[in-house]
């Protein structure tokens, strides 16, 4: 096999990037600081493609598609930052603020949220959509750690986290469509789950204030991934 | 509690158990074989409950959450028991422009419950389906197991009056 | 089992059928097993035992004869057909074979309901017995398979495949050739082939009735394909809400299996295939091929981003081709007959024929299968009969939640993939609905869109909340308390949700609303500005 066989190269808002073969679009944005937006996707866990904010435009493709799980091509030309995908990243953002309950000014995560920024960075001010003002619980049973369901946005980071890397699987999803939600175990509290190793993996890896610490005041609940790239290499190097 | 390496207990002396067992065995004894298991449990025991999802969990060796997640995640299961009788309206296309609403109005008048519910009494369960294949007959209802096409809401409230009295 | 044994088969149940000069076929599929024809046809037979007939006629079940409206239905071997029977008809009907025909249940066969269809998929249906796999063999069921396998490299067969212009009958018309050409070439140890049956389309019983009249038929199609792309795993994925149809496969399964045509070592050319039912558990997104395929897999039926297809990475992660129940069903004819045979019928992009479930505000309901190229209004008017009780037709659905509603200007366009995708529907997998003017079509897109939210699987954002969010502007608009603003709202939202959603149902969700729109405007106005309903739908439910 030649060396260009490994080796493409492309353009990402007419920046010329040279990528490895099997990188992902988002990876070549990221190596070459072009900023493209995410919610579910997360360095270190498995790609699910599921908040569609990382869509973008290729030339010559009909759809959109989403740069955490596309591979890079020979060629491509990328466009990240269209009025269009703008005006659609807006929407969807709006959509989880109108799907849950989320209340930045008593939120714990307040000034640590992927959510909040990415509104603050799409210059969303009001919603166009109405709120759906979801009567959701807050799951308090953990000795260590509360889910507030309100916040939850089911990016499901916690469920890769706990399944991919501590290897418990106490996460999953349960119901469908908009009555979806993050369950531990056979859809029990917490603190009663009898697979949960309490190690807080998916209280850091959570995006939005829905998993946090206890006795965290509002805006205290800050996320330290650090852990995450630092396991992903050593379990890789071990295989 | 959990034994670590072996084969779970079986949650009751419950013969229907060797039914669930021979299902595990015959897709596999994997979590592949877990929507299959399901469908067993509940044919067997008419609805999953906890004790049964663990069991199923632990001896198809997958997470519980998951195995919860699966269940809940298809309509065709059920978590609670049904009612002695079961009434399934149609909601498919043809039987919707056939006035199914209708039919569904007059069961909620009826016995008072919303679909997915049973009658106080346990005696009728009230379902929808989204679509039997009886097109041809629409608008269709399925008392128990029997298809009925073509229904209306007297023929409707006389089919319930009929379980009413066959009963007492 | 070798093209000589099967032969034998074949004239070996040719005779034993002319032996008996007086059949009697009584319908037993879905639609009018629920119109109690088992007891019709147990007292047919009672009765010729009871006369002692026995050696002169023969009373058997067979498949779908179409006219599901009118059931039960009993054909005579003479091609008299009978509608509404019941069980105490059974003597007047013996009467009858040896003499004029009982005029109150006859019904004329040369209807253009009859007349204007043209039988492939549907060949058998309402001849053989379902049950018996020697009935299908007498039909030439097979030979096709034994054409393959002795005659023709995997590649002829897709090559074969590919010229007929076969195209997928599931919706979407992706060339049938195509894909199991990609199959084939996939480097994989291990390859499966998968029928899909998950038939979830509300108003759509067409794969049912093909699985419950003819299943044989479907796996014959499932063999050719794993042996055109190299496969030795096959599943059906259906629908647990189907049970006569899993019935019935399961014992042609075990048929086809005894015959040594399903199996190890088929026909002595070293040749396998097994085949395994998979229950789907009533959950409409399981009919898009990933979520299919995490099905199979034991799991949540969520869809998951492509590439890479199952073509490439299916099931197990090893290449998968996936087709639909009609898609199979049209195969082991096009290699009998030939792909030139198949490729002169219908229209220059869409070949060969499409069975449609007619159903609705119509006089006909029931299954047909027409030449691709045929209108709407032969169909619908012609074939379907019209409209009844002196009622105005309004429109035509086709493809269920991700197709459109067509209205009267539509009605004289060819039924072909291009065609009806451009008018703003789709071909999908052969749901048909005639609606009539006592039908409100914001009504109706509420109702889709209901199905569409309930549906999505909740992966992704703008299905998940986009659904819900269309279905509550909808349902404000059907109690008139929608505004102009709103109305912008759900075009921006169908927009979104169109170009944005992760797999195909959340791609296609907004198609009834925006094929509404398109035709429909006038309804809409009415219920915002007016707070009218003009079919008189949505009134009757704000006072209720």
């Amino acid at each position: 096999m030649s060396s260009t066989d490994h080796v493409k190269t492309l353009k990402i808002d007419g920046r010329d990037c040279s990528a490895r073969a099997g990188e992902t679009i988002l990876d070549v944005a990221r190596e070459n600081n072009i900023p493209i937006l995410r919610l579910c996707e997360l360095e270190g866990l498995s790609t699910v493609g599921a908040c569609r904010l990382c869509l973008v435009e290729i030339k010559g493709a009909r759809k959109l598609l989403p740069a955490c799980a596309t591979a890079v091509d020979e060629g491509m030309e990328v466009t990240t930052n269209s009025e269009r995908l703008q005006s659609y990243r807006r929407m969807i953002v709006e959509m989880l603020f109108t799907e849950g309950n989320h209340v930045c000014s008593v939120c714990v995560s307040n000034g640590h949220c992927e959510l909040q920024a990415m509104a603050q960075t799409l210059g969303i001010t009001h919603m166009h959509l109405p709120y759906r003002y979801p009567k959701k619980q807050v799951d308090a049973s953990h000795e260590r750690f509360v889910l507030d369901h309100n916040r939850c946005i089911l990016c499901t980071r916690c469920v890769r986290v706990c399944d991919e890397i501590e290897g418990a699987h106490t996460w999953d999803v349960m119901g469908r469509g908009i009555d979806s939600k993050v369950i531990t175990d056979l859809n029990q509290p917490w603190g009663s789950s009898e697979s949960c190793t309490g190690c807080g993996k998916c209280v850091h890896v959570c995006p939005t204030g829905a998993l946090f610490e206890k006795g965290r005041s509002v805006a205290e609940m800050e996320k330290r991934r650090q852990f995450l790239p630092y396991l992903t290499l050593m379990r890789e190097e071990r295989q | 509690m959990v034994t670590y390496g072996s084969k779970p207990a079986l949650p009751s002396a419950d013969k229907r158990w060797k039914l669930v067992d021979a299902t595990m065995r015959k897709a596999g004894g994997n979590g592949r074989g877990l929507i299959e298991t399901l469908h067993t449990v509940q044919e067997a025991f008419g609805y999953l409950d906890e004790d049964a999802l663990r069991y199923v969990a632990l001896s198809l060796r997958v997470p519980l959450s998951r195995a919860y997640g699966v269940a809940t995640f298809y309509h065709f299961f059920t978590l609670k028991p049904g009612g002695r009788h079961t009434c399934v309206i149609c909601l498919g296309t043809a039987c919707y422009i056939k006035g199914a609403q209708h039919l569904l109005e007059t069961m909620q008048q009826t016995l008072s419950i919303a679909p997915g519910e049973t009658t106080p009494d346990g005696e009728v369960s009230l379902l929808t389906a989204r679509c039997l294949g009886s097109c041809g007959l629409a608008p269709a209802v399925v008392y128990d197991q029997e298809v009925a096409g073509k229904v209306d809401p007297a023929s409707l409230r006389s089919h319930l009056e009929k379980w009413a009295h066959h009963d007492s | 089992m070798t093209p000589e044994e099967l032969e034998e088969i074949r004239q070996n149940e040719l005779e034993a059928q002319q032996s008996v000069p007086q059949r009697i076929h009584v319908c037993v599929a879905a639609g009018c097993l629920s119109c109690q024809s088992e007891a019709v046809k147990d007292a047919l037979t009672r009765e010729v035992d009871h006369r002692g007939l026995g050696g002169r006629c023969k009373v058997k079940g067979v498949g779908c004869m179409g006219l599901c409206s009118e059931g039960p239905l009993v054909s005579t071997h003479s091609g008299q057909l009978y509608q509404h029977v019941t069980a105490a008809d059974a003597g007047k009907i013996i009467d009858s074979l040896d003499a004029a025909p009982v005029s109150r249940l006859a019904i004329s066969t040369d209807i253009p309901f009859f007349e204007r269809q043209k039988k492939i998929v549907l060949e058998n249906s309402g001849t053989i017995d379902p049950e018996r796999i020697e009935e299908y063999i007498a039909q030439n069921g097979y030979r096709a398979l034994m054409r393959a396998l002795t005659e023709m490299t995997p590649q002829e067969v897709i090559a074969e495949i590919t010229a007929s212009g076969l195209r997928g009958r599931g919706g979407a018309g992706y060339p049938t050739g195509l894909k199991w050409g990609t199959v084939a070439k996939a480097p994989g140890a291990q390859k499966f082939v998968v029928c899909n049956a998950d038939e979830g389309d509300p108003g759509a019983f067409m794969d049912r009735s093909v699985l419950e009249s003819d299943p044989h038929r479907v796996i014959e199609g499932m063999l050719i394909a794993a042996y055109a792309v190299g496969a030795s795993e096959g599943y059906i994925y259906v629908r647990a809400e189907y049970p006569l149809a899993i019935k019935r496969l399961k014992t042609a399964i075990r048929q086809a299996e005894r015959l040594g045509l399903l199996g190890a070592d088929i026909c002595g050319t070293g040749f396998k295939l097994r085949i395994d039912l998979r229950l789907g558990a009533g959950a409409f997104v399981c009919g898009e091929e990933t979520a299919l395929i995490a099905s199979i897999e034991g799991k949540r039926g969520t869809p998951r981003s492509r590439p890479p297809y199952p073509a490439m990475a299916g099931l197990l992660g090893q290449p998968t081709l996936i087709n639909n129940v009609e898609t199979f069903a049209n195969v082991p004819p096009i290699l009998r007959n030939g792909s030139a045979w198949y490729a002169q019928i219908g229209t220059e992009k869409s070949k060969g024929t499409k069975v449609f479930a007619l159903a609705g505000r119509v006089r006909n309901t029931g299954l047909v299968e027409v030449p691709m190229g045929i209108s709407l209004r032969e169909i619908v008017f012609d074939i379907g009969g019209g409209i009844p009780d002196g009622k105005q037709f309004k429109a035509v659905q086709t493809g269920g939640p991700s197709g459109g509603c067509l209205p009267a200007e539509a009605l004289d366009m060819p039924v072909e993939y291009e065609s009806l995708a451009q008018a703003g529907s789709i071909m999908g997998s052969g749901g048909m609905i005639v609606m009539d003017e006592s039908s409100c079509m914001v009504d109706v897109a509420r109702y889709f869109m209901d199905f569409c939210m309930t549906e999505s699987c909740g992966k992704c954002i703008p299905c998940r909340v986009g659904t819900y969010q269309m279905h509550r502007i909808l349902t404000a608009i059907t109690e008139m308390t929608a505004t102009e603003q709103d109305l912008k709202l759900m075009e921006e939202l169908c927009d979104l949700v169109k170009n944005t959603s992760l797999c195909g149902l959340g791609q296609s969700a907004p198609n009834p609303v925006l094929s509404t729109l398109k035709y429909f405007l006038d309804e809409y106005k009415a219920h915002v500005h007016e707070h009218r309903c003009l079919a008189g739908v949505c009134q009757e439910k704000a006072t209720v």
